[in-house]
């Protein structure tokens, strides 16, 4: 039985994202998540033994390729200006945010 | 034939030889930009000329002139510039040059003017050539046809402007097509550059995962993710990689394998080359929704032909044909790429929120989460939220292990193909295997876009090369009789790039007389 990515599933997905979404938006996302899920279940009907591992890269970064470990280097980037530059509001050289909601956790 | 025509490697010996200057060959690309690309693309506002290319996004024309002018300088006090010296080039905007915007081709990054320089582009610079502007691409990356690029108009095929030049480096191909540049830097994270580099009748290779450093690389999957370079003529995609391989102490993943002159054994030829031809790359399988079922369907005819010619020839070349290897998991590359790369999209998604850097929504905002909100609802178009929503459902705690474990498992499978085909001692011992590049020519604007399904499997028959990390090349093999280009690649072991452009240069140089190849794009016809 493929698996479906129910209306209620689909807003927690959007509210974890934080995504605010239009309704037509909304409906094409999830009706598209869904055709995808749909080839994905095909990974389900693949046989795999134990002997088959997860593979980080396909490269295997075997110790002769891999660059070898070196001591930290101090290396001054200079660009601190041009980086707050890029931020859309600051102070004083910190990054100015609204008012940060504070949540009780369970 | 105009400068802007010439392979790089011909524009940077006359440059050298001070034939012609850097000056006089950036004018005659900035010519060819204002006689075909039309109105470059933006948010709002766009003006379409369905006859143009519209391959740009931001053209660099003052920093290309300094540029230019400096090296005509140092070439007149006879100071050795390097092999690219003088050479017009493209990058995909998804790479950062420092005090030049870098959009993504997203609303998001609309604003982002990029405080350092990617090391692909620094290290095509120092050879010598000269960047005249980033180019536009799929948002994110995430498409096949540039059609989603927040960034309007699309840029068009120079072969039939009716038509996408693929994706996501489809600006990068156009550009190169048209003249615009004699090379340009994509990057290829399931067919990438080899897609549109097909679509557009030019070179595209996908190196090895970890030849060329992300740094500076806007990050979509960062275990597939790979700049190369799209060139007219291999020789020309040969020197760009003798530029840009190589480790980089600011990416732990740019492997430390020497790199060789990747332009040494271009004309060594194909004799005793094992070359191999398999079922699996052959016909196209996918998911039917209709029927719940599998399908598969045999490659168009011209496609296929093209593939099979290619056979014959190498055959006559003196190389050996290996046919009927066995790629079992070939057919999985887009399944397990619809996980993997989701995962990781959204992973590298989730630093965009309007705080550090960036398009910030301009309504009024309650608290933080409501600007994160609004920030990400107007600055990500609907491919890059696509994949935001699919990377967490398939990595969330409950389904990690029925989805993302089992992936990158499945790539393991997909791996072992590879490491099969090219063993030493195993049964095939095949120095590449050759495919098509794409399951169709480029298709209609408007065909495909919104069907995010079909649009991935566009990537069929490049995206296994992804998930091996194995290195792939497509090169032009013809006109089918829409005179649209058609491609075809070789996949080889890692690190084998060399051996890669070896053969494609045996193609090419075979093929020369061949009547297509006088054939050009459309679009140059007025210029």
């Amino acid at each position: 039985m493929p698996s479906e990515i129910s209306k209620e599933l689909f807003e927690h997905l959007v509210e974890l994202a934080a995504l605010g979404l239009k309704p037509e938006e909304a409906e094409y996302l999830h009706n598209e998540l869904n055709k995808q899920l749909n080839v994905i279940e095909e990974l389900a009907s693949i046989s795999l033994d134990d002997s088959i591992s997860a593979a980080s890269h396909g490269v295997p970064y075997s110790a002769s390729i891999r660059p070898p470990l070196r001591e930290d280097q101090i290396i001054p980037s200079g660009i601190s200006t041009e980086i707050l530059d890029q931020t859309p509001e600051t102070e004083a050289g910190y990054i100015v945010v609204p008012k940060i909601p504070h949540e009780t956790l369970e | 034939m105009e400068l802007c025509d010439l392979p790089a490697h011909e524009l940077a010996a006359r440059i050298r030889n001070r034939e012609v200057s850097a000056v006089e060959a950036l004018d005659s690309a900035l010519a060819r930009v204002r006689a075909v690309d039309g109105d470059p693309g933006r948010l709002e506002g766009f003006r379409e000329d369905g006859d143009r290319v519209h391959a740009f996004i931001t053209l660099t024309e003052e920093r290309a002139r300094a540029r230019a002018i400096s090296i005509d300088e140092k070439i007149g006090k006879g100071e050795d510039n390097g092999p690219l010296v003088g050479v017009p080039f493209t990058a995909k905007d998804i790479f950062t040059v420092k005090g030049v915007l870098a959009t993504a081709a997203s609303r998001i990054l609309s604003n982002f003017v990029a405080p350092y320089t990617a090391t692909p582009i620094q290290r095509l610079e120092a050879a010598g050539a000269v960047m005249l502007g980033k180019v536009n691409l799929d948002e994110f990356t995430y498409g096949s046809s540039n059609e989603s690029s927040a960034y309007q108009p699309a840029p068009r095929n120079p072969w039939d402007t009716s038509r996408v030049p693929g994706g996501s480096s489809g600006g990068s191909a156009a550009a190169v097509a048209a003249g615009e540049g004699a090379f340009s830097l994509g990057t290829d994270t399931s067919g990438s550059i080899r897609q549109p580099a097909a679509f557009c009748g030019v070179v595209g290779l996908k190196p090895t995962y970890g030849r060329v450093s992300r740094y500076g690389l806007i990050a979509f999957g960062s275990s597939l993710d790979c700049p190369g370079p799209l060139a007219r003529n291999v020789r020309d995609a040969a020197l760009m990689m003798n530029a840009i391989a190589g480790a980089d102490p600011r990416d732990a993943t740019a492997a430390a394998v020497p790199v060789p002159d990747y332009t040494a054994d271009l004309e060594k030829g194909v004799k005793g080359l094992r070359i191999g031809l398999s079922p699996d790359y052959g016909q196209l399988t996918f998911f039917n929704h209709d029927t719940g079922q599998l399908d598969a369907r045999p490659l168009p005819k011209e496609i296929s032909e093209a593939v099979a010619r290619a056979a014959d020839l190498f055959s006559n070349l003196g190389a050996e044909i290996v046919e009927n290897v066995s790629m079992p998991h070939t057919r999985y590359g887009i399944p397990t790429y619809f996980v993997i790369s989701r995962v990781e999209a959204s992973s590298n998604l989730h630093r965009y929120d309007g705080v550090k850097y960036g398009y910030r929504t301009q309504e009024k905002v309650a608290n933080l989460r409501e600007l994160y909100r609004k920030t990400r609802a107007e600055g990500f178009g609907p491919q890059p939220k696509l994949r935001i929503l699919m990377g967490m459902y398939v990595s969330a705690a409950q389904y990690a292990e029925q989805y993302y474990q089992r992936a990158l498992r499945v790539r393991s499978l997909i791996r072992s193909d590879f490491d099969a085909a090219f063993d030493p001692n195993g049964k095939h011992r095949l120095d590449a295997l050759l495919t098509a590049t794409t399951p169709t020519t480029a298709f209609p604007m408007g065909q495909l876009y919104g069907d995010s399904v079909l649009m991935q499997y566009a990537d069929q028959l490049t995206v296994t090369a992804n998930h091996a990390g194995v290195p792939a090349i497509s090169i032009p093999a013809g006109l089918s009789s829409e005179r649209l280009p058609i491609g075809i690649q070789f996949i080889g072991p890692d690190f084998s790039e060399a051996k890669l452009f070896q053969i494609s240069r045996a193609y090419e140089e075979a093929t020369e007389t061949e009547s297509w190849r006088a054939e050009k794009p459309k679009v140059l016809a007025t210029v």
